[in-house]
């Protein structure tokens, strides 16, 4: 889930530092030597909460006395390098984690990937349990290659209602109009208007992100992620740049947002202290306020509301952007490909898992689950607002950072972090990632 | 085996060496010439590396993020040569005479050396903070209001030098220490009687007598900054923009963000060979290979 990806990049880069980069990132279990079909291997990120509930899953199947699956987990980063150069090797897994969107395609274009389409055909109620706007995130070339897992984590602006009091802002604002008037009453009030944690860039990439879908539409993103020659380039594209730094000259994000710290809850503690009036973040931001700050939501002063309406934009204001879900798939070199995907195709969808993720406060992107969204768990009214969301939304945009092939997302991430420093002209970042994506 | 000449000089024969070679073989010299290689191809770690000749080898050239990151290596070597060095000399000599305060206080200025580089970015992050840290206090103090340190290319580049030399500064104090304890006293006895002052003690017998431990830790501090990396990852990412991204942590970046292992190989082969010509260029300017005694008339 990208919560952690995020939360432990620091971790992360101190394993690093000692050199143990790949050694130490086996979790659990140690991957077994190559079996029969009997065995299946199942990396899946370390999430202490998660990870149980995916374990009552896996020992659910196991004891159906079939084949046995094992389940191991990894840190963020060292997966992903792990994962990478392991995967059709005979010690790499059967079902694993992924991202879907351009992360997975990678895996697919390898070869590496077997395809669920025809299994999910042949159960038509399984296939219509999930969202399809979030199954399509793992469909890649129209082929199924990957379950959503995890739950749905859209973005949206999470705000302090005691430091939106104090400025006079009664309603949270649907227009972005009604969102700049929004920011300088904040301001006039002596209030950062929103906390941004921009030392890590893809904090920073949330605005451009909603800017070019409001104002162009889900297409224009879609372009650049099919490689279209030119994408970068659209008007649409350097307007929503603009729009960045427009707020940015406005200081909406203070002055010192580009030293802020995402990982140790700088942007948070802006928010909850009433120091900064909101934040833009995804669904994970309540989980994370909870345990960091539980005061806050105690005392019932935080509000959520998606991102506005852009006026005269093509894009319809309902589209959400993040991450629709995390994935499994299934390794086409796997000695057991139906008993993998007979796994996922149950497995993901049994009210037991659905119970277990909801009380750790993730919802997953399956249909018909209303009541049990809103009866479960703590975060139940948060729960349905994004469980709404989602499957009120025509299109659910993946960040793009995760949609785009690695080496290009890098690149972006690097560029983008100079429009917000202006370094960058919103004509020189399209440039510039004009000559990157070709 | 060449043990005939070995046990005729009284030295362990080869046999004793063979198992430092074959670590030596295995985990520096076949990874070096592994990173060669690779250097040649195209390699994402998922598809077998594909030969492509010198493709990444011309893209060096085309790629202003490498011209900028070299630059940005060379200057933080330059300004950590010369800030470690200013303070650790003269502090390790200092510190080398006996005495209660010296020893206490010797004792707490060596702490940043008991802890790892990743604690210690972790911690300089927080201090530096500009919103709950130190950064916002400070900051007004030196004209940034906003204590937008780290957050300003500007500034960030300063921070991390700083940063950094706060980590190794303890460590070559130690060294000038050690150096300067090992100097004879009879030389200080001598000048004392000639009616030498303390600066010029200091200058015509401390420091030509500390001349290898110059060049020791100044070949430490020169490789050790071409390849610093863990601190810079943490503290700033590189960022803001691009202002802090140095050669290693864009090698870093190449290949375990962007999976491109070809390129990042091709620059890590550039490191490895700035990093041995420089050590080879200080140690032959310097004469440090003769190892001449300084001792004269000792």
């Amino acid at each position: 889930m990208s919560t952690s990806s995020r939360v432990r990049r620091t971790l992360v880069a101190a394993a690093l530092a000692t050199g143990l980069a790949v050694t130490a990132a086996c979790g659990t279990a140690g991957p077994q030597e190559a079996g029969g079909g009997d065995e299946l291997r199942l990396w899946t990120l370390q999430n202490e909460g998660i990870n149980t509930v995916q374990q009552a899953a896996v020992d659910g199947f196991n004891a159906e006395g079939g084949p046995q699956i094992e389940l191991t987990t990894y840190l963020n980063d060292p997966y992903k390098s792990a994962l990478q150069t392991a995967i059709g090797s005979p010690n790499g897994p059967d079902i694993f984690y992924n991202w879907g969107g351009g992360n997975l395609k990678g895996y697919v274009d390898a070869g590496q990937v077997a395809d669920l389409t025809a299994a999910l055909d042949a159960d038509p109620e399984v296939k219509e349990t999930f969202i399809p706007q979030v199954l399509e995130t793992g469909t890649i070339d129209g082929k199924v290659t990957g379950i959503p897992m995890q739950g749905v984590q859209p973005l949206s602006f999470f705000y302090n209602k005691d430091a939106f009091a104090e400025a006079g802002v009664t309603e949270f604002p649907t227009t972005w109009t009604g969102f700049l008037e929004a920011v300088d009453q904040l301001k006039a009030a002596g209030i950062q208007p929103i906390a941004l944690a921009g030392a890590q860039t893809w904090t920073s990439m949330m605005y451009p992100e909603y800017f070019l879908d409001r104002i162009g539409g889900p297409e224009k993103f879609q372009a650049i992620a099919d490689g279209e020659p030119g994408a970068w380039r659209d008007p649409a594209v350097i307007e929503s740049m603009r729009m960045v730094q427009d707020l940015v000259d406005r200081e909406a994000f203070g002055t010192n947002f580009t030293a802020v710290d995402y990982d140790n809850q700088a942007s948070q503690a802006l928010l909850t202290s009433g120091r900064a009036g909101m934040e833009l973040m995804g669904s994970w931001q309540v989980t994370s306020l909870n345990d960091n700050f539980p005061d806050f939501l105690e005392q019932d002063k935080l509000g959520w509301a998606p991102f506005p309406a852009i006026e005269g934009g093509a894009g319809d204001p309902a589209n959400v952007i993040g991450n629709p879900s995390n994935y499994y798939s299934v390794s086409a070199g796997s000695a057991n490909v139906e008993a993998a995907t007979e796994f996922l195709m149950n497995g993901m969808t049994s009210p037991e898992y659905v119970q277990g993720m909801l009380e750790k406060g993730q919802v997953p992107a399956l249909t018909g689950i209303e009541d049990q969204v809103a009866s479960t768990g703590p975060f139940a009214d948060f729960n349905t607002y994004t469980y709404e969301q989602t499957k009120a939304a025509p299109t659910f945009v993946q960040s793009w950072d995760q949609a785009l092939p690695a080496a290009e997302a890098q690149t972006m991430l690097t560029n983008l972090s100079k429009v917000f420093t202006k370094e960058f002209t919103p004509e020189q970042f399209a440039d510039a990632m004009d000559t990157a994506s070709r | 085996m060449s043990s005939a000449t070995a046990v005729r000089a009284g030295r362990p024969g080869f046999v004793w060496v063979a198992p430092a070679l074959t670590f030596f073989g295995l985990f520096a010299l076949l990874p070096m010439v592994v990173v060669v290689y690779l250097s040649f191809t195209a390699y994402d770690g998922l598809n077998p590396p594909q030969w492509v000749g010198l493709e990444n080898w011309t893209r060096l050239g085309a790629d202003p993020l490498f011209i900028e990151t070299l630059r940005l290596s060379f200057l933080l070597t330059a300004a950590s040569w010369v800030l470690q060095t200013a303070v650790a000399l003269p502090l390790g000599v200092w510190l080398a005479r006996r005495g209660r305060s010296r020893a206490l206080l010797a004792a707490i200025f060596f702490i940043p050396l008991l802890m790892s580089s990743a604690a210690i970015a972790v911690l300089w992050g927080t201090l530096l903070d500009p919103n709950f840290g130190l950064a916002s206090v400070l900051g007004p103090l030196v004209g940034i209001d906003d204590g937008n340190i780290i957050g300003d290319s500007r500034y960030a580049f300063a921070a991390v030098i700083l940063v950094i030399g706060w980590q190794y500064m303890p460590f070559h104090t130690l060294l000038y220490q050690a150096a300067a304890r090992a100097i004879p006293v009879q030389l200080y006895e001598a000048a004392r009687i000639d009616g030498a002052g303390r600066w010029r003690t200091f200058r015509s017998i401390t420091v030509p007598q500390l001349r290898d431990t110059i060049i020791t830790s100044g070949v430490l501090i020169v490789v050790g900054s071409m390849t610093t990396f863990e601190v810079v990852l943490i503290l700033t990412g590189g960022g803001p923009g691009t202002s802090t991204r140095i050669l290693p942590l864009h090698m870093y970046l190449e290949g375990f963000r962007s999976f491109d292992m070809g390129y990042a190989s091709a620059l890590a082969v550039v490191l490895l060979v700035i990093g041995t010509a420089l050590s080879l260029f200080i140690a032959r300017v310097t004469g440090y290979r003769k190892m001449a005694s300084q001792r004269e008339g000792m």
